[in-house]
Order: structure tokens, then sequence, then C-alpha cells
């Protein structure tokens, strides 16, 4: 096969969607008028598909931070962590993670996909094994197969299904790994740690709990720690990933760890050493936001009110969507062609939200991942609800008309137990 | 014969989940039953279930066809010393 074939092998996989309108790869922001509302085709648009979940990518003193750490040091480092690429900056924000996080070690990488890719590396390799869930992102994926490790799938969200192939590895040699996530960033479902620190513990001392934060990092918890800490079980949690590209607004990765010698890891892994360090700018913004986060938990508050009206609203109007209210909403669509109809109409009407097709949906969902955040207002949240209403009624997709008062028209998506990936993996 | 087994199961299986009658030991598992990447991932969840044994994924490498996925999964699960060594990683051709 030529290269030219092979890029149009490749162009042809979004033209059934482009076909129905646009091309959700090449779309394009004209500007951002606030952190909700963006202009897209010379058009405003309510972003409800972001993961801007605490409004953080416009706040002054985040703003301000970068622009200020950019005119001290530049507009970026040159360099690797390991050579020129360190700066004050990188150091003290690792320091303050540390502290947010009250673990002993935090290491910034230069985006959270690296940072998975950096942390799993690092730890395990071809004698080992690794244990991820079945609907882990694509970053999860790739450091497996970059460690040489063996990788084993569980179900997802079955602590169950873990146990029975953490039982199966009884007796073998090798660092056993779990990665999972604390929010899914398709269908907005949680782990069960509880569960899965459970499991943990009967499994012994060779089994390594990685959890990523990503979607839940400013999100869960009392202090916003994310979903090991909403669920009581840090202690279990041997190492907690995350980025600073969603609550935190701007761009990059992290890790902690309480282990003993942690900062190994720099040493060991490539994505930590081969690319350059995080800007001066995003790493002063990752800064503030961190302070905001800490030092203004109301809005956290705010946006589970706002996840509230939002889910709902979107329920009420009689959308199957994901089996629990989460900033992250899947809108469960009949097929890939409605989805991609809703999509643009939506888009068309003033409302951008995320189109997510099979294979990189669970299950073979077709989906539009609906996300809520604390900067949307209520006009933002009841202005797009009636947009949605208007859509869902010209496509024809909501089964029940809502009833005032009544029960909702819920759902029907099991939470566990059904299997279903985020993303490419084994197989091609 | 625990290889035919094995593979007869895993047809079974694949035939029953997509309705179809079509299919051999030769078929290929993506191009002629049509499962993508995850579709294939999932299905082995249901294949580990069945055979009450772990099928890694990295294991999947080298498996086009019915038959391979057939071979691979009696390979798993033959008693220890084989199923344990080292050299089960990666390559693992048949």
């Amino acid at each position: 096969m030529s290269v030219e074939a092979r890029l149009r092998q490749a162009a042809q996989r979004f033209s059934a969607v482009k076909a129905l309108g646009r091309d959700p790869s090449a779309l394009s922001f004209d500007r951002m008028i606030a952190p909700m509302v963006g202009v897209l085709e010379g058009r405003e648009v309510l972003l409800f598909g972001t993961n801007n979940y605490l409004g953080t990518t416009m706040v002054p003193n985040c703003v301000e931070a970068a622009v200020e750490a950019t005119r001290l040091y530049g507009v970026g480092t040159t360099g690797s962590r390991i050579a020129n690429g360190t700066y004050g900056g990188h150091r003290a924000l690792e320091r303050r993670i540390a502290g947010f996080y009250d673990r002993r070690s935090a290491i910034v990488f230069s985006t959270g996909y690296l940072a998975n890719l950096g942390v799993i590396c690092a730890l395990a390799g071809k004698d080992d094994q690794i244990l991820i869930d079945a609907d882990s992102h694509a970053s999860i994926y790739d450091a497996c197969r970059m460690s040489g490790s063996e990788i084993i799938r569980f179900r997802h969200n079955s602590a169950a299904d873990l146990e029975r192939k953490l039982n199966r590895l009884a007796g073998r040699g090798g660092l056993k790994l779990v990665v999972v996530e604390g929010i899914y960033s398709m269908l907005g479902d949680r782990a069960p740690l509880e569960e899965i620190a459970e499991v943990k513990r009967r499994a012994g001392s060779d089994v390594c709990l990685i959890v990523d934060e990503a979607h839940s990092l400013g999100v869960l918890g009392p202090k916003g720690r994310g979903q090991a800490e909403a669920q009581g079980v840090e202690a279990d949690c041997d190492v907690i990933v995350g980025t600073f590209s969603k609550s935190l607004g701007t761009i990059g990765g992290f890790c902690v760890s309480d282990i003993p010698g942690f900062d190994a890891v720099r040493a060991l892994s490539r994505p930590y050493m081969f690319t350059a360090s995080g800007s001066p700018g995003t790493v002063a913004a990752a800064m503030a936001a961190i302070d905001r986060l800490e030092g203004e938990p109301a809005i956290r508050t705010r946006l589970w009110e706002n996840t509230a009206r939002l889910y709902d609203g979107l329920r009420a109007i009689g959308f199957t969507l994901g089996p629990e209210p989460s900033p992250v909403i899947g809108l469960v669509c009949p097929d890939p062609t409605t989805a991609t109809m809703l999509w643009n109409g939506l888009i068309e009407r003033g409302v951008y939200t995320n189109i997510a097709l099979p294979p990189a949906t669970p299950n073979g969902l077709a989906l539009l991942r609906v996300s809520a955040s604390s900067a949307h207002t209520a006009e933002h949240i009841d202005c797009a609800l009636g947009i949605f209403a208007d859509a869902a009624a010209e496509f024809g997709i909501c089964g029940p008309a809502p009833i005032a008062g009544g029960p909702p028209a819920r759902v029907a998506i099991e939470p566990a137990e059904q299997p279903g990936p985020a993303s490419g993996a084994a197989m091609r | 014969m625990t290889e035919n087994i094995a593979e007869a199961r895993v047809l079974a299986m694949l035939a029953e989940m997509l309705g179809r009658h079509d299919l051999s030991p030769e078929s290929s598992i993506t191009a002629d039953a049509g499962l993508d990447s995850v579709s294939v991932m999932d299905f082995v969840l249901e294949l580990e279930d069945e055979f009450d044994t772990t099928i890694p994924l990295d294991q999947l490498s080298n498996v086009r066809t019915v038959r391979e996925l057939g071979e691979v999964i009696t390979r798993l699960r033959q008693p220890a010393p084989v199923a344990a060594s080292s050299t089960g990683i990666n390559g693992h051709s048949s």
C-alpha cells in the first residue's frame, strides 16, 4: 500500500460523519468570548463540550500568572526536564501538588497523556502484569504496550472481574499494576474505588494501584483531590495521576505518591526525559489554578448545582443518559447517523457538544458527550436545554414527553458488567 | 483435540454473537467477522469467562483467525509451567 492510499483510507474514516455536515475533527473556534461562550463559524455558541469543569481557562489570576511568567521566563523552555527544561516554577509546582495531595513526591510532566505513559512505563516492565479497566483512556492502553508488560483487561468497573484476574496470577513473579480512572470520560461514571481497594488489599503487597484522576480532580472529594479522596481510600492508591488540562484549565500532567524513592521515576521515564518541559506560562497558570481550587471550594458546589440542573433537564426531555449525574454526561443516541445529525443540529442552534462514535466509545454506543461547568450560568443551561428539546423533537430522538413533576424518563445503561473500552488497543 | 474444542467453542460463540453461519476456523476475526479492535477485546472478555482463563491482550498481536485464537486459548489453559513461563509474553507465534 502506498502512503497516499494509507492516508486516503484514514481520511475515509470520517467521511460518513462529514457527509452529514461538519467534520468534528476539523472544527475550529474563531475565538472565546467567555469560558462557556465561543465563536464558531462566525456565530456564538454555548460550550457544552469541554473539560473546563471549573471554568479556569479565563480566570484573571490564572491568565495574569501565565502572562507574568511568560514575560519573565519566555514562551518556552526549549529543553527536557532532565536537561535545561526545569525552572524554579516546575519545582515549585511539584511541591505545591505534593502539598495539595499530602504526599511525599510529585512529578510534573508536559501533558496528562505523557504522565500516564511516563508513570506506567517507569513502574512496569516485561516481566510484570498490568491490569486495566476495559474503558481506560488511550494513554493507558498506549502505556501498557510501551511497557512490554503482560496486558490484562478487566470488565469496566468490575472489582469482581479484577479479583478473578488477580487470583489467576497468584504465584506469578513480577509486579502487578492495576490502573483505573476516577471518572470515565465518555459516560461520566465513577470507579468503585472502595471495592477495588479492598480487592487490592486482599491480593497482596505485589499489587500497585494507580488511579488516573484526570476528570475527577477538582470535581470530587472534600478537597477536590478526586475519587480516591471521595471514597476515603487514598491510602490504598499508591500513585495518583492527573492533568492540568481539565479542571485546572491549562496543559500538563502530574503524578503523586508516597512510595519511598518515587523520584527515581524521573530516571526511568522516557516520556519525562525526551520531550520539552511545560512552558513557564502553563506551569504558572497551573499553580494559580490549584490556589483557586483549594481556596474557593464554593466553585465545586456551583459545578454540582449546574451538573444537577443539566442532567435533570436532559433527563426530563427524555434523553437516555449515562448512569449517574456527573459533569461528564453521556447522551446516548440510537445510532451514529442520528448522533451526527443531532450534533450538527445543536451547533446550528448554538450549542456545542462533543460527538463520540464507536470504536472510541464504550459498548459501541453513539454518544454526545455533554459537559457541565461551574462557569455555566443558569441561563446558559436553560437556554441549552431548550435547544436540546427542539433538536430532539426535530430528529425524533426522545421517547416520552416530559411530565411536569413526574418521574423522570430514565436511562438504560447498566453501570457495570458491560464490556467496552475507550480507544484502540490490541489487535489491529 | 483440546485445541479443536477451544476453536469450536470460539467459532460457535462468535457465530452466535453475530448471528452468522458463514464463518469458519479460517475466518479472519476482523476482516471476515467484521469486529473492530474494541469489539475483539470485548469478545475476549466473554471468552475469558467461558474458558475461565485470562487472555492477555499482548498475546493477541499475532492472532488473525478463529483458529489462531483457539490455539492461544488452548496454550493458556495448559497447566502451569508453560503458561507461567516468561516466554509467554510477546511474539508467541503459533
